[in-house]
């Protein structure tokens, strides 16, 4: 078994917060961040209900203390890490080998569309400043510039593992002593490009979200931004604060089978589970929640359900899909998740699954409807899944 | 670790059983355009169909690296695209535009993520091992090249499938060349260096390589090691860091054979060869490569696969216009390259 590794900071805004804080009161009041679409300009205003955060782009601007003419998905992403950064009060940053691992799914797309409106119209048109940032890469570097991070910098995109994804190969490097300090996660704000793209596909519901339900008819998206301040054993050692948790484990595998659609066995989401949970050294009677990918369509819920019952049958964690209070942050949603997962430990809280009514016919189990609180959590499975077949999971433990 | 085989489709005759550059196509263009193969070889015919440009691009070179290396179904496949499917991207996004949000189609939607060429590999293998993707610029490549690494150090892998895939389009290249990356003119490929103006010539490629953790007869060369370095403050800062890796590795600079360097005929952007050529690299043979794939985010694959090349072929092409060729053995190759002097990096390749 290698060293474990810490998460000693988190910081995330979603439609549910701006902050920690305030996520974690929107789940103590059950109060979800779906709303009519205010922020994105769309044609689908009124069809189709978001979870925006509830700021205009020079709201996110002064908190991120960044120009407000950029990217919305660069503002969420460094008002959360510099949260976790500060959550973290690391002493003598600058002498440490610090990486900042970054996931979205579109880049400046919110900004590209835009541009394309003119250029489209003529080649030599449109405003270069609203293309500078398309690479998903330049949104990393745009933050990583003002964080002041400059060791190891990347990004990564698998759809909607990324940030899963950008937090466990944080780990890694910091097992192999490539990295100190790594501040990993993910961020995507709203566009018109996702909007329309899931539109296309038919997967989203018209009313608000309803995970794990007889009756679920698709997701509704939502934008946001989270990290975690990994660190390695030496330096949780120095730390004035408790670190939240251990990364006790995680799995990255492919359903291989289809672009979109997740296989029947859901295969992908058995394998990152099981993997995850084998590195932990970790059997399932011992994991506690489960924090569903739980998007809430057709396809996701039976996949992932029918996975878990393969894996866990006869006896079930408590279970929840937080996408129900932050509808589906794509590219973000695997790092909230995360946020969460350490909260759910360092706080003992179980967090409920709003608006579930009907138990899936295919499933033995319910997810847990109310909010729990002091009550012992030892260890957090989080599952993200996506397009390309993309399943990782992650493991959280006590310390 | 070693490079077992490689796959890779480029401006130049580069693609399954070719010599070795001894054929280089010559451009005179400020956009060069890959030489895409016969797909129906190596892609299933309905497959193709469905595929945009990139997809077929990067999942052929792959299953081509693959055959090479006699390899059904490596124990991971790790990707790296600055840009992505932007032709994928450009479609839907077009049509969203023009159409005003309204009768959309999902297919170019879909395609368009920046997972889906490693998500094609994995599927026509029916893989379900880790598959991941990056799209971090000028170190995408870099990036998807040091998980491959992590995964044979954590013994959670023998061998691993990394590529890097980027496409120009019309569009693409239209923006680009307003934001000044390209020469104003057509320059031909081979007269790059000598232009003494600003801005490349465009380019493209997919490029994958099996990384294997043990040796086998055959390998192109072993792979010693590879450091990133962004935006360095100073000319001086970067030769320091050449400097730092080569000691990391234990290696006097007049050890290595042959320098590959990043230099693309931006007078700017070369600066910083031309004064590590009188510093530190003086006296090695150094060469170009920039002149036969063109400038893009994830060229330094072009380079990894001719060093590679270099070395289990023993030979430095007389296409690469090397500062000299003494017919000395190649034994070991650095690579030095940078992006718009934002993202450096360095390659070590050694013989087997």
């Amino acid at each position: 078994m290698s060293a474990p590794v810490f998460i000693a900071g988190i910081g995330t805004i979603s439609a549910i917060g701006k902050n920690v804080a305030e996520s974690m009161d929107a789940f103590r009041n059950g109060k979800a961040g779906m709303e009519a679409m205010r922020y994105l300009d769309s044609v689908h205003k009124n069809q189709l209900p978001v979870a925006e955060v509830k700021c205009s782009n020079e709201e996110l601007a002064a908190l991120a203390g960044l120009p407000a003419h950029i990217s919305r998905t660069a503002l969420l992403s460094a008002i959360a890490a510099k949260e976790a950064l500060k959550d973290a009060a690391i002493d003598q940053l600058s002498s440490l080998k610090v990486g900042f691992i970054s996931a979205n799914t579109v880049g400046g797309m919110d900004k590209t569309e835009n541009f394309f409106r003119s250029f489209l119209a003529d080649n030599k048109k449109g405003k270069l400043k609203n293309v500078v940032h398309h690479e998903c890469g330049s949104i990393t570097e745009l933050v990583a510039d003002k964080l002041g991070v400059k060791h190891f910098i990347s990004t990564i995109s698998t759809a909607c593992s990324s940030s899963a994804n950008a937090i466990f190969f944080g780990a890694r490097m910091i097992k192999q002593q490539m990295l100190d300090v790594a501040i990993a996660g993910g961020a995507d704000a709203l566009t018109k490009f996702t909007l329309n793209g899931f539109n296309t596909l038919m997967i989203l519901d018209s009313e608000y979200c309803r995970p794990f339900d007889e009756s679920r008819k698709g997701l509704n998206l939502g934008e946001g931004a989270a990290y975690v301040v990994l660190v390695s054993e030496r330096i949780a050692k120095q730390l004035a604060k408790k670190p939240y948790c251990t990364l006790s484990g995680y799995c990255n595998a492919n359903d291989a089978y289809h672009q979109t659609a997740s296989s029947p066995d859901g295969i992908g989401s058995f394998l990152a589970m099981e993997g995850a949970m084998k590195m932990a050294g970790l059997q399932p009677s011992d994991i506690d929640y489960i924090n569903l990918h739980g998007t809430g369509t057709q396809n996701n819920d039976i996949a992932e359900g029918t996975a878990i019952k393969r894996l866990f049958a006869p006896v079930y964690p408590k279970m929840s899909s937080t996408k129900s209070f932050t509808g589906h942050t794509l590219g973000a949603s695997g790092s909230i998740e995360a946020v969460f997962s350490a909260m759910s430990i360092q706080q003992g809280i179980i967090y409920p699954n709003l608006r579930f009514q009907n138990q899936m016919k295919e499933l033995p189990f319910t997810p847990q409807t109310t909010y729990i609180d002091n009550i012992t959590v030892k260890h957090v499975l989080s599952n993200s899944f996506g397009f390309g077949g993309n399943c990782s999971s992650l493991l959280f433990s006590k310390i | 670790m070693f490079i077992r085989s490689t796959g890779v489709i480029s401006a130049q005759h580069s693609f399954g059983n070719v010599p070795f550059l001894e054929n280089p196509v010559e451009y005179n263009t400020n956009r060069l355009t890959c030489i895409e193969p016969d797909y129906k070889d190596i892609i299933d015919p309905k497959m193709i169909r469905r595929m945009s440009r990139i997809i077929r691009m990067g999942v052929a070179a792959a299953i081509g690296c693959l055959r090479e290396g006699n390899t059904d179904v490596p124990d991971a496949i790790v990707t790296g695209t600055a840009y992505g499917c932007l032709q994928d991207t450009d479609v839907f996004l077009s049509k969203m535009v023009e159409q005003n949000e309204e009768l959309l189609t999902p297919t170019a939607f879909i395609q368009s993520t920046h997972n889906t060429i490693g998500a094609q590999i994995g599927l026509m293998l029916k893989s379900n091992r880790y598959n991941n993707a990056f799209v971090h610029r000028g170190f995408s490549f870099e990036s998807a090249m040091l998980d491959g690494m992590l995964l044979l150090m954590e013994n959670a892998a023998g061998n691993v499938l990394v590529g890097a895939i980027d496409e120009l389009t019309d569009h693409s290249f239209a923006i680009l060349e307003r934001f000044g990356l390209y020469k104003k003119n057509p320059v031909t490929n081979t007269a790059l260096y000598s232009t003494n103006t600003r801005g490349s010539i465009a380019g493209e490629g997919s490029a994958f390589f099996l990384l294997a953790k043990e040796h086998t007869a055959g390998d192109y060369a072993k792979l010693d090691g590879m450091h990133t370095f962004y935006k360095p403050a100073s000319i001086v800062e970067s030769e320091e860091q050449v400097k730092l890796f080569l000691e990391s590795h234990s290696i006097d600079i007049n050890d290595i054979d042959l320098i590959i360097t990043g230099r693309n005929g931006d007078t700017t952007h070369d600066a910083v060869y031309n004064q590590l050529n009188r510093g530190i690299f003086n006296g090695i043979t150094t060469a170009g490569y920039k002149h036969l794939c063109g400038e893009y985010p994830t060229a330094v694959s072009f380079a990894l696969w001719l060093a590679a090349n270099c070395i289990k072929q023993n030979v430095i092409p007389s296409s690469l216009h090397s500062t000299s060729n003494t017919g000395k053995d190649i034994k070991r190759v650095l690579v030095y390259n940078h992006y718009q002097d934002i993202h450096h990096s360095l390659l070590l390749l050694s013989a087997c």
